[in-house]
């Protein structure tokens, strides 16, 4: 699974409240919540995103809050992808569990600059920054995690394990 | 094997387990609010099952946005209830509900040994009465509606120990502030907290709450104490399903082992905007404050409206303060009422709010305009946490945001009641 966007980078301790305000949180349509998505830390980034686009940041993105609408904001206002030195352990699970790939990669995250063109293939687990002519390794991306993220996250991978008659593993 | 690797080994029916490993774990007890549900159910129904895994076992507050605070909060609570009643849940209205990690414990539906987990990060709120709980999202809590397990990765232990004897307003509080003030706000990112030592066997069950609450402040997946004579005094009026008291190996291994010595810690304050900017109130310096709020899963229960109104009573909140005091139950809020705090609040100058998460996560109930600044009891302070994103928010114990409210500043309690 091969990704290409533009980087938005960010620093340590991105927390969920920064990345979608509770004052948003009555509502729980992604398209809505990519509308506050960032607005806390980053006024700019909504109007800024394009579809395919990547973040990259320091460590422990997505502390705070359990809220599943992090991810899904960040994902329907087009991130393809999350990479940072480090990620808050529940924003983890959930980044996969809605089918949004992330990985850690520290020195992605610090030779990266904004506007940074990435192509990112998860599957190898390798970053190539095109605008600076390197490439980073990441951990690779299991390969039933890609089909969880292909599927789109855990529910629609497991309703089509299930419907294969595999079971739940 | 270490308190929360026993708890994980006997709910994966495995004789041992190690960190790092990956299990599927049995859980007794699945939460969910009136923020996290509504995605929870959606997903849940997408599976195409019918019925939970078993009702007794899931439980739904509404506490986030209860009593109702718009429409669309109404709409997500009424959706929740449907679901909650169509499935026979364990749930709550709002005559008899509070903030969820309050009332859990109070009606002995957490006990010792258990595993739970919650769609609420503040879910490790019941490590307290050595349970293994941890927070998670709304898919995995709809996954685990659904089969009544779920996968971990079993975290490493990081032992605290706690030794010496507190001053007189040390509170639990003041010990996780300074422990991640310590560690940082990624300080145990993926691990499990065990709090240990003298200082922590004297704490009250409150105070326990408050500490393991917290635990998620500093990145980590659990925060847990061992069980003890105070903890089975509180669940044996409470608990109506056996339990199991798990006890760490004496050969346990642990990542790391952080010692303090209580009795040079001070009263601590969280300045803006992370919990881990941490201080003690002699180096605060002189900061305004416009609202003092005490309550929340952090702070809500009925130690800590004692303790405030200890500091409140015949004294008057400064004129420019609003105090706003929100008992974390209705069970705390008509004890309170019982021993006369909500009189001695409201002669104060306080308002006293029914149980809701409200202000906390900028919900209602005290949201900031921009320059004004809180002293808060609840757990966190990021950048527009309890309203305008150029509002400011310090996190204390209950005792010292009733003296902040007092002198209209940040203030230690002994300033104000010695």
């Amino acid at each position: 699974m091969k990704l290409k966007g533009k980087v938005h980078k960010y620093g340590a301790d991105i927390n969920t409240d920064v990345i979608i305000p509770a004052r948003y949180l009555n509502i729980s349509d992604p398209g809505e919540l990519a509308k506050h998505c960032m607005e806390d830390i980053d006024r700019e980034f909504i109007g800024r995103v394009q579809p395919g686009d990547i973040i990259v940041a320091d460590t422990n993105f997505g502390c705070g809050s359990s809220r599943e609408h992090a991810p899904l904001a960040l994902k329907a206002a087009g991130i393809s992808c999350i990479i940072a030195r480090s990620f808050a352990r529940i924003f983890f699970r959930n980044a996969l569990n809605i089918g949004l790939p992330i990985l850690e990669c520290d020195e992605a995250a610090g030779k990266t600059d904004a506007s940074d063109i990435l192509e990112v293939e998860l599957s190898r687990g390798e970053i190539v920054n095109t605008t600076k002519g390197v490439t980073f390794k990441a951990e690779p991306i299991p390969s039933f995690m890609l089909e969880l993220i292909e599927a789109g996250g855990l529910i629609e991978y497991t309703k089509r394990k299930l419907a294969a008659g595999g079971g739940r593993s | 094997m270490t308190l929360v690797e026993k708890i994980l080994a006997a709910h994966s029916n495995r004789e041992t387990v190690s960190p790092g490993e990956l299990i599927n774990v049995r859980v007794d007890l699945i939460l969910a609010n009136d923020i996290t549900a509504p995605l929870a159910i959606k997903e849940f129904r997408r599976l195409g099952i019918d019925r939970v895994f078993d009702p007794e076992k899931v439980v739904m507050v509404p506490d986030h946005f209860v009593p109702n605070k718009d429409i669309p909060s109404a709409e997500q609570a009424k959706m929740m209830r449907e679901f909650a009643l169509e499935q026979g849940l364990v749930y709550f209205e709002v005559g008899e509900m509070g903030i969820e990690h309050v009332i859990l414990p109070e009606k002995g539906l957490v006990l010792p040994g258990d595993v739970v987990i919650g769609a609420d990060s503040h879910t490790c709120t019941y490590g307290a009465l050595g349970a293994f709980a941890t927070g998670m999202g709304s898919t995995d809590i709809a996954s685990a509606m659904a089969t009544g397990d779920i996968w971990m990765k079993v975290p490493p232990t990081i032992r605290f120990i706690y030794q010496g004897k507190p001053g007189k307003w040390v509170s639990g509080k003041d010990l996780i502030l300074y422990t991640i003030g310590d560690i940082g706000l990624d300080g145990a990112l993926y691990s499990a907290m065990e709090f240990t030592g003298e200082a922590v066997d004297a704490l009250s069950m409150d105070s326990r709450f408050t500490m393991a609450n917290m635990a998620v402040e500093a990145g980590a997946k659990a925060g847990i104490f061992r069980v003890d004579e105070r903890t089975l005094d509180y669940v044996k009026s409470r608990a109506q399903r056996p339990y199991t008291v798990y006890e760490p190996d004496d050969d346990a291994q642990y990542a790391r082992t952080i010692e303090y010595d209580v009795s040079t810690i001070e009263p601590q304050v969280a300045f803006p905007h992370q919990p881990s900017n941490t201080r003690p109130i002699s180096k605060a310096g002189e900061i305004k404050i416009d609202q003092a709020v005490i309550g929340s899963c952090t702070n809500g229960r009925i130690e800590d409206l004692i303790i405030a109104a200890e500091v409140l009573k015949g004294r008057k909140v400064n004129r420019r303060v609003r105090c706003i005091i929100i008992p974390g139950s209705q069970a705390v809020y008509l004890e309170a009422l019982h021993r006369g705090l909500i009189q001695t609040f409201i002669e104060a100058g306080a308002v006293v709010s029914t149980p809701t998460c409200g202000p906390c996560l900028g919900g209602y109930m005290g949201i900031l305009a921009a320059g004004e600044r809180c002293v808060s009891t609840t757990n966190r302070n990021f950048v527009g946490r309890m309203g305008s994103t150029e509002s400011e928010v310090y996190l204390a114990s209950p005792a010292m945001a009733a003296a902040s409210a007092i002198l209209g500043r940040l203030a230690s309690p002994e300033e104000v009641a010695g």
